[in-house]
């Protein structure tokens, strides 16, 4: 098991002949990802890196089966892309491309309210289940396959992360990144859910940032239902109030949304939270330990 | 992106709010004529920067004579104001705002802004104290979340004016007025309209005195009127300059210069200087994809800065691949004359590579193995630690 995606996962790229959806078709596809074709409109019915391309999200689903879509289309037409895979019946639709018009997510959002489609993004490097499905642009270097879940608002930092989980001998179960959009699809509840249940993830790494009330919500969720240990680290604890630190959603308002409201509620739920971003493998090797789960966490 | 008070509310008369604007004047000897062809006694002399806080730094002055107008003029035109929006440095004001002088009977805060959905955000207590009303009498301010399917109807209008005080036979004004807003809101794709003051005038008229406005930048191609109204002249120039090269840079006030890709890792590697007792002094994202090019624009970019004392390039490599970065550092390093302590640290794709062509770049530099010890050398070079 493992949450989302996994070696069964069938995966069509929108926007795969543009420099990135190519670029990171043929990285999802040597990691042995199922890719199973790509869709630009206007391109169908032709071929690139040995699969098929299609006009349209639909036809691609019809002719491949596919279940997964990994989005790379330009900002302007991110929203319009995402609903195309919804309405063509993709199970998850993953959203790499940043910088879409905030109320183009709102409709994107309302949209999909009624939809079985699970969203994740945008503006964020996707998932990955280690040695079974790649769905984004992350490493796969540095991930390893084992026990922890890790969720993360942000992209390197993600990476920054998993490598410290690795390097201590911890393995991953799934890394998702819900992205840095303040209106994105699945939230930090969203996936600890999904975590929480699945019997192969047995503690989390949450990484969060400043901005919103996404890290409070968690908190809030975790000491109320979850069974399983977790770590944490939020960062922008040194960004000035009204500020935007990059992404979008990351802005410091009015006295909300700060790193130190994030620490606070957390801490109080039972999360050990590290104070610096070198400490994020340290502070989950604490947790694990304490629930008594160290060693089935390590890898092999 | 903002703009200024004078198109906020020209923009806004298009879209049916009752407000006023009179006239711009950029050159104190015009400030006189201007206002006698304004008409009336009273003026206000308001300062355009985007900024808030104006009246409590010396930007907003009542007149009450075409003397006092040049007076006024004189000491705000080319002023170096200071609010606790502008920064320590303050904005220099270049435009004035000319207005005819209202009597008010009572104020109001009025605005719409972006959460999960779009909300207005009012108040029965409005003018400059509304931060502070926000800050110690929260119940003061009324929140009215509006559902994006429906937009704003007539009673989400009519609750917001009933618990603010918006007198009975003013009610159809005011719901005209904040749907208006509403439109504009969604039709321009805006991050924020403010109205505020917005008064009832002593023979009873609904008036924006004061209006804001800024605009979501992600939406900005498809608004090529409201890209017009971009004042350059209001912006940080290295935040400009940043964004010519796509980077995303925002200046702080220390002296370790960081440059990182990815949002959340430079906001972390912000964090971990600070806690290793160093100041940083700015935030850098050189973006998921950046060239060798981009680097060395960054690099320029940071040395710029003549508070920079250190510098640390914090990259874990995944789109990027850290023989590109090491190719950017060398040749901006080179290009401009580097006085500055370098510390580097690498990660990810294609680290060993880049670490090579670093370490045989002849370049003075330390190559930190992790961003741990990379805080703790470059906070030490500066005499943090």
């Amino acid at each position: 098991m493992s949450i989302l995606v996994n070696k069964s996962s069938k995966v069509i790229v929108q926007g795969i002949t543009g420099a990135h959806g190519q670029f990171h078709a043929s990285q999802m596809m040597s990691y042995g990802t199922k890719v199973v074709g790509g869709v630009t409109p206007g391109k169908g019915g032709g071929e690139i890196l040995g699969v098929p391309v299609f006009d349209t999200v639909a036809e691609a689903v019809a002719a491949t089966g596919a279940n997964v879509s990994v989005i790379f289309v330009p900002a302007a037409f991110a929203a319009d892309g995402i609903l195309e895979a919804a309405d063509a019946g993709i199970s998850l639709v993953v959203c790499i491309t940043e910088g879409i018009p905030v109320q183009d997510m709102m409709r994107v959002k309302g949209y999909l309210k009624d939809k079985k489609t699970v969203f994740l993004g945008a503006n964020c490097p996707g998932i990955i289940t280690p040695g079974e499905c790649k769905a984004g642009i992350m490493p796969p270097a540095i991930h390893k396959k084992g026990r922890v879940g890790v969720v993360s608002r942000s992209g390197t930092l993600t990476y920054e992360a998993v490598n410290q989980l690795t390097v201590r001998g911890i393995g991953q179960s799934t890394a998702v990144g819900i992205g840095g959009d303040p209106i994105k699809g699945l939230g930090f509840v969203d996936v600890l859910k999904l975590f929480n249940e699945d019997s192969e993830t047995l503690a989390v790494v949450l990484i969060g940032e400043i901005g919103g009330s996404g890290e409070e919500d968690a908190a809030e969720w975790i000491k109320a239902n979850m069974k399983k240990p977790v770590a944490a680290f939020i960062a922008g604890a040194a960004a000035p109030p009204g500020k935007r630190m990059g992404h979008a959603g990351a802005i410091i308002m009015g006295g909300k949304g700060t790193a130190c409201g994030k620490v606070a509620a957390l801490t109080d739920a039972g999360v050990v939270v590290t104070e610096t971003p070198d400490k994020i493998g340290d502070a989950l090797v604490e947790a694990v330990k304490a629930a008594g789960l160290y060693e089935r966490c390590l890898i092999g | 992106m903002k703009i200024h008070e004078y198109q906020a509310k020209e923009l806004l008369i298009k879209y049916g709010v009752n407000a006023q604007v009179g006239a711009v004047v950029t050159d104190v000897n015009d400030a006189a004529q201007a206002a006698q062809c304004l008409g009336g006694e009273v003026f206000v002399v308001k300062a355009q920067v985007h900024a808030g806080g104006r009246g409590k730094a010396g930007g907003v002055k009542l007149c009450r004579s075409l003397d006092e107008v040049t007076a006024a003029a004189q000491t705000i035109l080319g002023m170096q104001m200071v609010t606790p929006q502008t920064g320590a440095d303050g904005k220099i004001v270049n435009k004035i705002l000319i207005d005819k002088g209202v009597k008010i009977a009572k104020e109001f805060y009025l605005s719409i802004t972006m959460a999960d959905t779009p909300v207005v955000v009012a108040s029965g207590e409005g003018g400059t104290e509304i931060e502070e009303t926000a800050a110690t009498n929260r119940d003061a301010i009324v929140r009215q979340v509006v559902p994006f399917e429906t937009g704003l109807k007539d009673y989400h209008a009519r609750n917001v004016g009933k618990k603010i005080g918006i007198p009975a036979n003013l009610m159809r004004d005011f719901s005209t007025m904040l749907k208006g807003m509403y439109r504009v809101f969604t039709e321009k794709d805006c991050s924020l309209v403010e109205i505020n003051p917005l008064v009832i005038t002593e023979d009873g008229t609904l008036l924006a005195l004061d209006a804001k406005m800024s605009f979501d930048d992600n939406a900005l191609f498809r608004h090529p009127d409201v890209l017009a109204l971009r004042d350059e002249a209001e912006e940080d120039v290295k935040e400009a300059e940043a964004a010519k090269y796509g980077l995303s840079y925002v200046s702080l006030d220390g002296d370790i210069g960081c440059m990182v890709n990815g949002a959340g890792l430079a906001m972390a590697t912000m964090d971990i200087i600070k806690a290793y007792g160093g100041r940083p002094a700015n935030f850098l994202d050189v973006g998921g994809s950046a060239s060798a090019e981009k680097v060395a624009a960054a690099f320029k970019i940071l040395l710029a800065d003549k508070n920079v004392k250190a510098i640390l390039v914090n990259i874990f490599g995944g789109i990027m691949k850290c023989d590109v970065i090491a190719e950017g550092i060398i040749s901006a390093a080179k290009e401009v004359n580097l006085a500055v302590q370098l510390v580097v640290r690498l990660d990810g794709t294609n680290v060993n590579e880049g670490k090579e062509r670093l370490r045989t770049s002849g370049l003075k530099l330390i190559a930190a193995g992790d961003l741990g010890e990379a805080a703790r050398v470059v906070c030490a070079a500066v005499g943090g630690v």
